[in-house]
């Protein structure tokens, strides 16, 4: 196949026929044939008729939600299934909006954006992580089971859970993101300079709550920790 | 061989052959940007691309094949609409017809579920693969927030397929999703606030979901508009704009 290959002033071009729609075609066909070979060898799962009174017991929502169903162990549903996904939707439409790192378009690149990568890969990680805990390892009242061990009703009665005092919590809160959001200034101040006032805050709000997520995972396996915080309205 | 021309020559020159096809196939220049231009199908690309955006490890071609798996999805999907009534009465034992009764239907059903989680695995590799390239970075922004919204209507529209089985994994797995939606703040009727709007069960959006206050006809119903119809249209619209801005952004990607 000759490439009839063009020479720019920067960028080397060549034909999109047959160069790019070849390897299209070439993927098309593959794919095609993977999930027609799946299709025919793993029947898709179908269970008894629908019967609004005989619960099933775990109900798991489809596999890429169970990473929200997940996180309802630690949180309470408004959060867990609403504001939580909320934020992170939000939080990934306002990505190019607040890295604006001029580095690394167009080309991996982790050197010049280290931090950017850590995180979000860190993040996708975290989302995939929680997304398998739930696939396998949640059995009958959302109970741990190791994917090896057989799932049981005998399982030991969980601990009493307790939750900080308000005074605590609020402390604790207002540590957590006051001295988050002012540490990153005193001790690394070239990071808020290059974003400036409100993409620094936004940015560093959305990454102290993704961390918030996992801090309260640890506390609630480590220590029982209920909430953090009660208010009327709501706890978190 | 002067048999094989000839045969070649009688089907393509002639005027009913030439009104369909514009140009020949011979291997010059001209007639590589004319397969690419006066291709309905194809014109969606530049007729030459930088040639770093061939290479299968830049893209690992995941948009195209997510949107490959949504049109695969469409055609299967159709195929399956003329089986499957969403009707409580009906839905699972149409189901059990197409597993036993139709032939291919479990192939078809097979492939349009399998395909589905695929579409959702390659939407996400997908973004990793546009975050990783820094391809969402000035001037291609807003096609980054397009795709976040491609992202979602992708999980809504499986999401949406969950219940139509009316089996029970479909029923618990939609009956877990949309009570959080009851816990939603102001508008869910579990939620905080709640009150401060008078939302109750029967006026929330957990209600405007479902079409009632539990999974029923009407929620049955509504996750198969959602599904058949009006997310695929939202989304066919959104990936218009998507493709569209890719070339309007000055193309594919690359180091500036």
């Amino acid at each position: 196949m000759s490439n009839h290959v063009e020479v720019n002033n920067k960028t080397k071009k060549v034909f999109t026929w047959p160069n790019l729609v070849a390897k299209e075609f070439l993927a098309a066909i593959l794919v095609t044939i993977f999930l027609l070979l799946y299709s025919y060898y793993v029947d898709a799962p179908l269970r008894e008729l629908a019967n609004p009174g005989e619960p099933e017991n775990p109900a798991k929502a489809p596999w890429y939600f169970l990473g929200l169903q997940e996180a309802l162990v630690y949180f309470d549903p408004w959060f867990a299934g609403v504001v939580l996904p909320s934020i992170i939707i939000v939080g990934l439409m306002a990505i190019p909006y607040l890295d604006i790192n001029p580095k690394g378009n167009g080309g991996y690149n982790f050197s010049d954006r280290k931090f950017a990568v850590t995180v979000f890969v860190f993040g996708f990680t975290f989302w995939f992580v929680l997304i398998i805990i739930g696939v396998y390892m949640r059995g009958p009242f959302w109970t741990f089971f190791w994917p090896w061990e057989k799932w049981s009703f005998d399982f030991p009665t969980p601990p009493p859970l307790v939750s900080f005092p308000n005074w605590l919590g609020v402390l604790a809160l207002l540590i957590y993101f006051g001295g988050g959001l002012m540490l990153p200034i005193k001790r690394c101040r070239s990071f808020y300079e290059k974003l400036g006032l409100i993409r620094y805050n936004i940015t560093m709000i959305m990454f102290l709550i993704m961390m918030g997520v996992i801090i309260k995972i640890v506390l609630r396996l480590m220590f029982n920790i209920r909430y953090v915080l009660q208010t009327p309205w709501f706890n978190i | 061989m002067n048999l094989i021309s000839d045969i070649i020559k009688k089907i393509t020159d002639n005027e009913i052959w030439k009104s369909v096809f514009r140009h020949g196939y011979a291997d010059t220049p001209r007639n590589r940007a004319l397969q690419t231009i006066s291709n309905v199908w194809l014109h969606i690309h530049p007729v030459k691309i930088p040639e770093h955006a061939t290479k299968i490890r830049f893209t690992w071609c995941l948009g195209g094949i997510t949107f490959f798996i949504f049109f695969f999805e469409t055609v299967t999907g159709i195929l399956l609409m003329f089986y499957y009534v969403p009707d409580v009465n009906r839905a699972y034992a149409d189901m059990i017809d197409l597993m036993y009764a139709v032939p291919f239907g479990r192939f078809l059903r097979n492939s349009h579920r399998w395909a589905g989680h695929a579409m959702v695995i390659t939407v996400c590799f997908h973004m990793l693969r546009v975050f990783l390239t820094g391809s969402y970075k000035a001037p291609r922004q807003f096609n980054w927030l397009l795709g976040v919204m491609l992202l979602v209507l992708t999980l809504l529209l499986s999401f949406t397929g969950y219940l139509l089985p009316w089996d029970q994994l479909g029923y618990w797995a939609i009956t877990v999703g949309t009570n959080m939606g009851g816990a939603t703040p102001f508008i869910g009727y579990q939620g905080p606030f709640a009150e401060l709007l008078g939302v109750k069960i029967n006026s929330d959006i957990r209600f405007a979901l479902l079409g009632g206050t539990q999974i029923d006809a009407p929620a049955l119903l509504r996750a198969y508009v959602w599904h058949c119809i009006a997310i695929p249209i939202i989304a066919g619209g959104l990936m218009i704009l998507h493709f569209w801005r890719i070339r309007k952004d000055g193309g594919i990607s690359g180091p500036l």
